[in-house]
């Protein structure tokens, strides 16, 4: 709503810097992004290139070793209210049931919960008429769609999704994307997606950023331009399919040179 | 049997039961619940056979009272006797219930405190340890000798013997971290009471109700122990003195009256442990 060129979400030379037994390592390394206000940035990589470590700093769940992360220009040092996490598991608390789970954050926010608006969330992942059930008796699926109910209940302007849907099968995963599209077209929340599924990447996201491997860095980011709803039909051009291939090239032939480098670096006697 | 040999049904999450100290939640979710009217037929047609049977075989053998009574010269002194006994129930009961609320108090709030703190729980596991295997029977001349022959000495020793078992299994509910969870109570802003009420409490649950269980058997144990150890009342002298005297019935009657009490608080956990620890099967 405020200054168009202003970024929604900005982070600034985020460095992470974990101290392990083995001495420090570092998980990110001066890692900037923007993200503008209703965007949808997915971030992808190979696996432990620091990406959940990068959305957890955003979402102020842990510090950064140095530089910041700033939400509508202001740093963000903690929690923040503005900021919706999905988890890669569904995290529900399996003592509560489903409507006592959605509520939990106004809860600890000790707020009044919006009930017109959980109403409708609920409606429109289809899970009404499933309060009273508990976690256990819910499927994979079900659970995370309550995740994202409940991420979304206190309306926050900001969605951190922290690969919500690799634990899915793939039809349960196709249908959360058109979901989180159909959610997006609706509300328009900001949201950064990190992923393992370039297709899922793709389908969901406005850009698609590639980190490197560790230590983590934005090694390259690539603009998804298709129109939404994404169809069936957009989503198999020759256009997307370069795309994906392109993306997946980028990941690929970083850890090619990283298995090379790991390589030549432990040359070692066969015999033992 | 060919029940047994059914494939089993298949669950979404065999139940989380690798991080279980010193014993397993099987007590809460896993019972062989009884689930039709024959099975529970079975059950009495068992009791009628082993009742029925003993009274049968002692009366065929003529085995002399003083050795074994028959099952109903028991239950003929546990009607005729019980106003004799019932003062000694209730003696035993306050001992049990007093000692069990000091020792589980206790034990409750170290495990949450120690918990904390990984490093003093180092430091005072061993000494917990020891107290749990240490069988707290043996200090009871010594407690007898220092605060006489009165209800103080069993109430400390039933709070000794249970408080160190609730802390052991509490602990082990309090140290089941999961991460995920802290984060997502995290992300609303929680504190690290509302992170203690909301996420840990709840997850220690299972394990706390296992400690109380497992806490409040071993009291009994204790109690009637230090009462067979010396004092004029409670259940323990109760068996010390029919024995003595000879008087079998009533010996067994005791005995009786002290499994059904154990079997009680078995059955109390079981239904508490459903209804708020049933989320754990």
């Amino acid at each position: 709503m405020d200054g168009q060129n202003n970024p929604k979400l900005s982070v600034r030379g985020a460095t992470k810097v974990y101290s392990t037994r083995s001495g420090d390592l570092v998980a990110i390394d001066r890692c900037s992004l923007d993200v503008k206000a209703g965007e949808i940035v997915s971030i992808v990589g190979p696996s432990g290139c620091g990406k959940t470590t990068l959305l957890w700093s955003m979402s102020g769940l842990h510090p950064l070793s140095s530089g910041e992360v700033l939400l509508d220009g202001k740093p963000v040092k903690g929690p923040n209210p503005e900021i919706g996490m999905v988890f890669q598991e569904a995290t529900l608390l399996p003592w509560r049931n489903l409507d006592s789970n959605i509520r939990f954050p106004f809860e600890i926010k000790g707020n009044r919960p919006d009930e017109a608006w959980i109403g409708e969330l609920l409606h429109k992942v289809g899970l009404e008429g499933f309060g009273s059930r508990f976690p256990r008796e819910l499927s994979g699926g079900m659970q995370q769609r309550a995740a994202l109910v409940r991420a979304l209940s206190f309306k926050p302007s900001v969605l951190l999704m922290d690969e919500p849907f690799g634990a899915l099968d793939s039809f349960t995963r196709e249908e959360m994307n058109r979901l989180v599209e159909q959610i997006w077209l609706e509300t328009q929340t900001t949201i950064v997606l990190i992923t393992h599924s370039i297709e899922e990447a793709i389908f969901l996201s406005d850009r698609v950023i590639v980190m490197s491997a560790r230590p983590g860095r934005v090694a390259k980011e690539y603009k998804v331009p298709f129109p939404r709803p994404r169809s069936f039909e957009i989503m198999s051009t020759k256009e997307v399919f370069d795309l994906t291939n392109a993306i997946k090239l980028e990941i690929v032939g970083d850890q090619k040179s990283r298995f090379a480098q790991q390589a030549s670096d432990t040359i070692q006697p066969a015999a033992e | 049997m060919s029940d047994a040999d059914a494939i089993p049904e298949y669950k979404s999450k065999p139940g989380a039961s690798d991080d279980v100290g010193i014993t397993n939640l099987s007590a809460f979710s896993s019972g062989p619940g009884i689930k039709s009217m024959a099975e529970v037929l079975a059950i009495v047609a068992v009791a009628v056979v082993l009742i029925g049977g003993a009274e049968f075989l002692l009366g065929f053998f003529e085995v002399p009272q003083y050795v074994l009574p028959k099952p109903s010269e028991i239950a003929m002194a546990l009607v005729g006797d019980f106003h004799l006994i019932l003062p000694h129930l209730g003696y035993t009961l306050v001992e049990l219930l007093s000692g069990f609320a000091i020792g589980a108090a206790v034990g409750l709030v170290m495990a949450a405190v120690i918990t904390q703190f990984p490093f003093v729980e180092k430091v005072v596991t061993p000494y917990i340890l020891l107290l749990v295997t240490t069988p707290m029977l043996a200090l009871v001349p010594l407690l007898i000798l220092r605060f006489g022959f009165g209800f103080t000495p069993r109430i400390i020793a039933v709070a000794l013997a249970a408080g160190p078992m609730v802390m052991i299994n509490a602990a082990t509910g309090f140290r089941r971290v999961d991460r995920a969870k802290i984060a997502l109570a995290r992300s609303y802003g929680a504190s690290t009471l509302q992170i203690f009420w909301k996420i840990r409490a709840p997850m220690a649950l299972p394990m706390i109700l296992v400690g109380l269980m497992i806490g409040s058997i071993f009291g009994l144990l204790t109690a009637v122990g230090a009462e067979m150890v010396g004092g004029g009342f409670g259940l323990g002298n109760r068996l010390t003195s029919y024995s003595s005297m000879i008087q079998m019935p009533q010996f067994f009657a005791v005995v009786l009256i002290l499994s059904i009490l154990g079997i009680l608080i078995y059955v109390l956990f079981f239904f508490i442990g459903k209804k708020w620890a049933s989320w754990e099967a």
